[in-house]
């Protein structure tokens, strides 16, 4: 496979996402997201894990899905949500790698992944998307519509659709083993 | 002998849990704001810029700046000469807490065992350190800690021989495995000595000086300029996506220790410092 250079240039991507959607996108690429993406967190990850585990079927299909690592605030009244800024990727690792194999295409969340994580990626073809931590109340502005999808008794951690439009993300792991933090210390660091 | 009833304690906990999950304070907006003008890289300063704008936005229609409001640890100086009364104060506080998470629609980030997490429902218990002072006077400071910079605080004992240059490395490898999880630009709170939990304890406490101030030690105030300065040579950047400013402040707080310890615990803070005080005179 041949590898295309980078860019910085704003790329403008529309969920459910392709395998050619993930190949064009680079690390350290700006990116807007518009379409669906479902919240999941530390206990609705568990709780899937356990579902297939069982040999059940997940409350979603994964295939060409972006999950978002949210647990939003109550939404207060005339509002959808609350503030919804991502939490830390890497408390998910564990349960990460058999989504991705089973098609989950993106995540979003902040922080860095875990090697198998990183892997996974690669192999089935995923990207990891980094968001604006503790911008909650910003980013809570291009989510137009909640919708609860399963485990409502978790609260905030439950699985929600989400609709948003043009949200904002840097790719931070993309198919080819980039990884934008890595990337970006090695510019910026002073020894 | 100043009486305070705990029904007015309890109003107010709520009215500040509310206010430091919406309103930054003005010396982290501040902090911010010239960390914008600092700032080298075009990627950075558009994360700084938007952190402004989340804070105002949060504040202008009363909403949390971040999602997770944090578990509410609170501070409390009781002065000698002051009384709770119609209720004890923990109960008093526990209560202002459930009122406020509930009222200000804010996250109920709790759980009752640590193995089995089942959300308590209403963000309580609350973590509170009481500190009995001379005076007639009751302060209490509501910090919303969240759980993305907590996770990444450490703690070690070091030797004495170890010195200050293992206390730098310790700090600086912190916020290095930290990273963009902790929401850089982070404020490092630094306990040095004292036992194993008042070093914890201590470099908590240094989260809540004002931004801009510096420790009264020559000594201590220097090693706060060091740190900050290693720190913000690691390259990370506002929300790791690489620049100048990764921390908007260092702290050092110290205490005295046992002759065969020296304690160093790293108390990280995300960007959204989310504290609030009230004060009876």
């Amino acid at each position: 496979m041949s590898v295309p250079e980078p860019s910085e240039t704003l790329v403008r991507l529309t969920t459910p996402l392709s395998d050619e959607d993930v190949q064009a996108l680079r690390a350290g690429q700006p990116a807007l997201i518009t379409g669906v993406v479902y919240t999941a967190r530390d206990a609705a990850h568990q709780r899937m894990t356990e579902a297939l585990e069982r040999g059940e079927e997940l409350p979603f299909d994964l295939r060409g899905q972006v999950i978002y690592y949210v647990g939003p605030t109550p939404a207060p009244p005339g509002r959808v949500i609350g503030a919804a800024g991502p939490t830390s990727g890497s408390r998910m690792d564990g349960y990460t790698p058999a989504l991705i194999e089973r098609g989950l295409k993106g995540m979003i969340g902040k922080g860095p992944r875990s090697e198998e994580v990183r892997e996974a990626l690669k192999e089935h073809r995923a990207v990891y998307f980094g968001g604006l931590g503790g911008a909650g109340a910003l980013l809570a502005r291009q989510i137009t519509a909640v919708e609860m999808v399963a485990y409502e008794d978790l609260g905030t951690e439950a699985i929600r659709r989400l609709e948003v439009d043009q949200f904002p993300v840097v790719v931070i792991n993309d198919c080819y083993g980039g990884d934008a933090y890595a990337d970006a210390r090695a510019r910026w660091q002073r020894v | 002998m100043k009486e305070v009833p705990a029904t007015e304690i309890a109003a107010k906990v709520a009215e500040l849990c509310i206010r430091a999950c919406t309103v930054l304070p003005p010396d982290v907006v501040a902090a911010i704001e010239s960390a914008r003008e600092r700032e080298e890289s075009q990627l950075g300063r558009d994360v700084l810029s938007r952190l402004l704008e989340n804070a105002r936005l949060a504040a202008d229609e009363s909403i949390p700046m971040c999602q997770d409001t944090g578990l509410a640890v609170v501070f409390v100086e009781m002065g000698e000469g002051v009384k709770a009364t119609g209720g004890h104060l923990p109960d008093a506080i526990a209560g202002g807490v459930r009122q406020g998470y509930e009222t200000g629609y804010l996250r109920k980030s709790v759980v009752h065992s640590p193995l089995k997490r089942c959300n308590t429902g209403d963000n309580t218990p609350p973590v509170i350190y009481t500190e009995i002072v001379p005076g007639e006077t009751l302060k209490i400071t509501v910090a919303a800690k969240g759980a993305g910079s907590e996770n990444m605080s450490r703690l070690k004992m070091m030797a004495p021989a170890d010195g200050e240059a293992a206390v730098k490395q310790f700090v600086r490898e912190t916020v290095e495995r930290a990273g963009a999880s902790a929401c850089p630009p982070v404020i490092v709170g630094v306990g040095l000595g004292g036992s194993f939990e008042q070093c914890a304890l201590i470099a908590k406490k240094a989260l809540l000086r004002p931004l801009h101030d510096s420790n009264s030690d020559p000594a201590a105030a220097k090693l706060e300029a060091d740190l900050l300065d290693a720190i913000n040579s690691t390259g990370i950047g506002p929300m790791g996506v690489g620049g100048r400013i990764t921390a908007l402040a260092l702290k050092v707080e110290t205490a005295p220790c046992h002759i065969a310890s020296m304690p160093v615990a790293v108390n990280l803070q995300c960007h959204a410092a989310r504290h609030a005080e009230y004060t009876w005179e």
